[in-house]
């Protein structure tokens, strides 16, 4: 009973602490770092909780997708400075060494999951086929209104990245000068 | 032997990354922060999904975080285009600067 709840509350501990680190950093890439470790966490909660096919789709969707292309829009917003110098920056150990060890220690605790016995998820288990079975017959409507919806946010990211890349070429071809961006622009 | 997590305790780490997240847009005025917060609300509120289905071994628990996570897709790729138009706009990525509804 108490270990098991270690086995919850250790990744927990992790989601919360990068979370509280990706609302405080200055840097946005190094933020979307710690946003990997946090999804990566819940992840593995949804694990221990018996939901496989959820932490599969947050790994895959949220820190594999989602992730990405935060990250493709900061570093497009970073064409502007020195680029030498911000690689330089990005390979620090600081930069991925917190990270790395937060990720280890998810590790070790998929693996105690694993190493367990046969039925060490929460409860009952709820098995991918089981979510499948349901999404295609009860919920099968909502699922194409989430097609209308992707769509629909796909014909609108296109519509408003276009005209900014037109502008972008037109800047390149003309001055160099890029869009000073991607840091802290709070205060 | 199965592992016997209280639903209570998930929604407390629930509601703690929601508060988080809730800290993040109160507190931070670059987008792309905001915006990573925003995800952070909505990985929060899937999580208390997750959870409730669990304790009553439904899938539908599951299957609401699976249109969460489309509605987070949908959302992300058009705020991002439309972090793209602040940048080009306002030479910034500070919300505060388009604070006038003025075309």
């Amino acid at each position: 009973m108490n270990a098991d709840l270690v086995l919850f509350w250790v990744p927990a501990a992790i989601a919360v602490f990068s979370t509280a680190l990706v609302i405080t950093r200055k840097n946005a890439s190094r933020a979307l770092v710690y946003l990997v470790i946090s999804l990566l966490a819940v992840a593995v909660v949804f694990f221990v909780l018996g939901a496989p096919f959820a932490a599969a789709l947050e790994v895959v969707v949220y820190a594999g997708a989602i992730v990405v292309l935060f990250l493709f829009v900061v570093m497009m917003l970073n064409l502007g400075r020195s680029s030498v110098l911000r690689e330089g920056g990005w390979l620090r150990p600081n930069m991925w060494v917190l990270p790395g060890i937060l990720a280890f220690v998810l590790l070790i605790v998929m693996f105690h999951v694993f190493a367990g016995t046969q039925a060490k998820t929460a409860g009952t288990e709820v098995p991918p086929s089981a979510v499948g079975r349901a999404l295609f017959g009860p919920y099968l409507l909502a699922v194409e209104l989430a097609g209308f919806l992707l769509l629909a946010a796909l014909v609108g990211a296109y519509h408003l990245g276009r005209r900014y890349l037109e502008e972008r070429r037109a800047v390149v071809e003309g001055t160099g000068e890029g869009v000073d961006a991607g840091g802290d622009g709070g205060r | 032997m199965a592992i016997s997590i209280p639903v209570e305790h998930v929604l407390y780490l629930a509601a703690l990354l929601f508060l988080l997240g809730l800290v993040g847009v109160l507190v931070r005025r670059n987008v792309i922060f905001l915006l990573m917060s925003l995800e952070v609300m909505m990985n929060a509120a899937g999580l208390a999904f997750v959870a409730a289905g669990a304790k009553w071994g439904q899938p539908d628990g599951q299957i609401m975080f699976m249109f969460i996570l489309a509605l987070a897709a949908a959302e992300v790729a058009v705020a991002l285009g439309l972090v793209l138009q602040l940048s080009r706009r306002f030479e910034t990525l500070d919300v505060d600067a388009a604070d006038e509804l003025s075309g």
